[in-house]
Parts: C-alpha cells; structure tokens; sequence
C-alpha cells in the first residue's frame, strides 16, 4: 500500500510539474498574458502616410508606457492612407483630444510601436475618436537618400566625384 | 529475371501488411478505452514508469540544450550587435522544434524502448496468451494503459524540457555572458506568441507522443517470440520512432509555420 501511494504522489507531482511548465510557457515567455482585449478597453483610429513594418498588436505607448496594442491595420482607398486601430485600456482614459500619434522604432533593429504625446486640450478622447496629428514611420532607406542628396547638392555640382564617393561609402 | 522483380515485391507487400496490422492493432487498442476508465489505475502505473522516470532525463538534457543554445546564440548575435534577442532566440527554437523533438527521442530511447521489450518479453514468455486464456484481452489490458500514459507523458515533458531549456539559456546567456536580464525576458515576452509558437508546440508533441508509443507497443507486440526477436524489436523501435519523428516533424512544420 505504501508504495501505491508514493507511486501515485510522484505521478501527481510529474503531472503538475507539466502542467506549471506549461503556464509558465504561456504567461512568462509567450505574450498571452499581455493582448488579452479588455471588455471595455476604448479604441481610437490614426491615419499615417506610412506604418513602415508596423503590426497587429504592437504596443501603443505613452511616456515609454504601454497603454494599449494595435488591434487592427486597414488601408483607406479614397486617402491612400493606413488606418491604424488602437485598442486603449481603460485606465488611460485621460488623453487630450489634440494628442499626437507617431510611429516609433524600439532600437535600431527592434519592432515598431506607435508612441502618443499628449497635447494640451482641456477635453479628453472618447472611444472611436480619430487622432488628427501623426507623424509617419521613419524609413531608414529614404533617410539615407535624403541625406545623400542634400550632401550632393551641398558639394555643388563641380565636385560630382566626392559625391559618387560618399554615396559608395553609405551602401 | 523474375526473381529479380520478385525481391522488391515482397518487401513492398511485407511493409504494407505490418502497416495493416498496425493500424487493426491500433483500432482494437482504441476500442479498450472505455474499459480504461474503470481501472484508471492502470495508467497511473505507467505513468510513473514512462513520464517520472524520465522526468529527470528530460531536464538535464533540457538545461544543457538551452546553455549550448545561448552560447551559440551569443556569438552569432553579438556579431549584429543583437544579443538582446538572444532570449527570443532561445525559447524559440525550444519551443518550436527542439522541445518536441529532442523530447520525442529521449522518450524513444529511455521508454519506448522499455516498452517494446517489456511487451515482447511477455509475448515470448506466453504471459499474452495466457491472459487470453483466462478470457482478458491482453490489448486492453497491457497495451492500451501504456499508450495512453505515452501520449500523456511527452506533451508533459516537452514542456518541461522547454522551461529548463528557456533557464539554460537564461543562466549562459544573462549570468555568465552578461546579456541584459530585462532585454532578455522582455524581447521574448513580446515576440514569442502563444497560439502560433506555444500551442504549435504542444500539438506536435502530442502527435509525437501518438507516432512514439504506437510504434514502441506495436513493434513490441509484433515482435518474434525469441529472445533474438525481441532484441530486434527493441531496436527497431527506436530506429523507427526517430525516422517517424523527424520525418513529421518536417510535415507538421511546413502545415504550421510554413505559410508565414
């Protein structure tokens, strides 16, 4: 009988272990724990020239916090515009009707998220209100040829061999 | 000349009726379930031989893959100046491939070959057939018990085997290395996503549980009733559920991650 039993506690012991690997694996390393939508999380619309690599479910931060996730991407024909959805918790309810919205890279080779600063109204957003101001993601390809092209124009046409020399040395 | 057509032939036809009576084998098991549930017993026995017993197994070889992962991780991220992601790296070449499949042959060659000579040495010891004498179907009561305890036991593990990897990782990575210990949760807490790396996970280690244990009784059942058969057996078990394995691993892998 009293090796039944301890054979029966070891199982037990081995299946909880599995199980608490398993939440572990969902809460801890996976993002379960974080896009979980809120009932009655509020939810505002931006319009961006361009999202760059932006994502579903890409933090929206204020202050370097995260308030909220990107729950939708669409594409407006009639603007040729990206319609960015933001799904906002609650608790930040207190956002300024003139907030700004820009698209914003966590390091140089991290993700995209969408960063807001908050302006100075005394009226606060309410769930499906657009942000007026954003600010367009930051491609690093067209910097590079703006910053070229304003080293070329700078160097005046007479010098065009520098020219071709700096732009080999920014590939 | 005919006999030159003839050799191919009967291997063909060989390999197609042992696959037959696999699959018979396997609907006969499956039909004992009900009769399961009233001696759950039975299960928690070999759970204990097939999951506990391997339990330790699985951990130690979980924390060694995950160190040699974040070694290797560093050194070919710190050339990109990435080391933050070392953390994204690790759990998720765990939880997508490693953890499964390395869990799969541990579980192979520590319980599945136990099971095929445990069977097959009761086959060549008439212990099978004398059960049918006494009008109990040795299929429901010795083969299905330990099928399910398999199929149960590896998703368990796996599991097991990816957290300690994921710590592995952790200690090379962060303790020794010196990789931010924030970065390292943090990127792998935003990047790693339940439904399609986690969950994709546990349905093939399920699947390899199924493939692992249904060779590992099948072969141990079908084997020759001599010590020398048995041997056979055994082997072929192992050679087999590692081939089965690997091979739908890569099938489960194009079906999940294939089209992203």
């Amino acid at each position: 009988m009293q090796t039944s039993r301890l054979l029966e506690i070891w199982v037990g012991f081995f299946i909880a272990l599995g199980l608490l690997a398993l939440l572990f694996l969902a809460l801890q390393v996976s993002n379960l724990a974080e896009f979980t939508p809120d009932q009655k999380s509020y939810k505002l619309t931006a319009r961006f020239e361009n999202i760059g690599a932006l994502r579903v479910r890409a933090p929206v931060s204020i202050a370097g916090v995260t308030i909220g996730r990107v729950s939708h991407i669409g594409y407006d024909q009639q603007s040729y515009q990206a319609v960015v959805e933001m799904q906002i918790e609650p608790a930040y309810s207190r956002l300024p009707v003139d907030t700004s919205a820009s698209i914003l890279t966590s390091g140089l080779l991290g993700e995209q998220y969408v960063g807001l600063s908050p302006g100075g109204a005394d009226e606060y957003l309410k769930d499906g209100d657009p942000l007026e101001l954003t600010q367009s993601a930051f491609v690093l390809e067209q910097m590079i040829s703006r910053f070229l092209f304003s080293k070329a124009e700078g160097e005046g046409a007479a010098k065009t061999g520098s020219a071709k020399g700096s732009d080999g040395a920014g590939e | 000349m005919l006999d030159f057509l003839q050799i191919p032939g009967r291997i063909t036809l060989n390999s197609l009726r042992k696959l037959g009576r696999a699959n018979l084998f396997m609907l006969h098991v499956l039909a004992g379930m009900p009769e399961l549930l009233r001696r759950p017993g039975l299960v928690v026995n070999q759970l204990h031989s097939l999951g506990v017993l391997t339990l330790l197994l699985v951990s130690v070889s979980g924390f060694f893959v995950g160190m040699v992962l974040g070694l290797q991780g560093f050194n070919v991220l710190s050339d990109f100046g990435a080391e933050q992601t070392l953390g994204v790296m690790v759990a998720a070449s765990l939880v997508r491939e490693l953890g499964p499949v390395v869990t799969a042959l541990l579980f192979s060659g520590r319980a599945g070959s136990a099971l095929t000579a445990e069977i097959g040495l009761m086959k060549a010891t008439d212990q099978l057939s004398g059960m049918e004498m006494m009008a109990v179907d040795p299929l429901w009561r010795i083969v299905a018990p330990r099928f399910i305890a398999g199929c149960l036991s590896l998703p368990l593990l796996a599991s097991v085997f990816s957290v300690v990897g994921v710590f592995g990782g952790y200690f090379v990575g962060v303790r020794l290395l010196g990789v931010d210990e924030g970065a390292f949760w943090a990127q792998m807490h935003a990047r790693i996503d339940f439904y399609d790396d986690i969950l994709n996970g546990v349905i093939k280690s399920l699947v390899f549980g199924v493939v692992v244990t249904w060779i590992a009784v099948f072969e141990g059942y079908d084997a020759i009733p001599t010590a020398e058969g048995v041997s056979r057996a055994t082997t072929r078990s192992v050679v087999y559920s590692a081939f089965a394995v690997l091979g739908w691993d890569f099938i489960l892998t194009a079906l999940m991650f294939g089209d992203t």
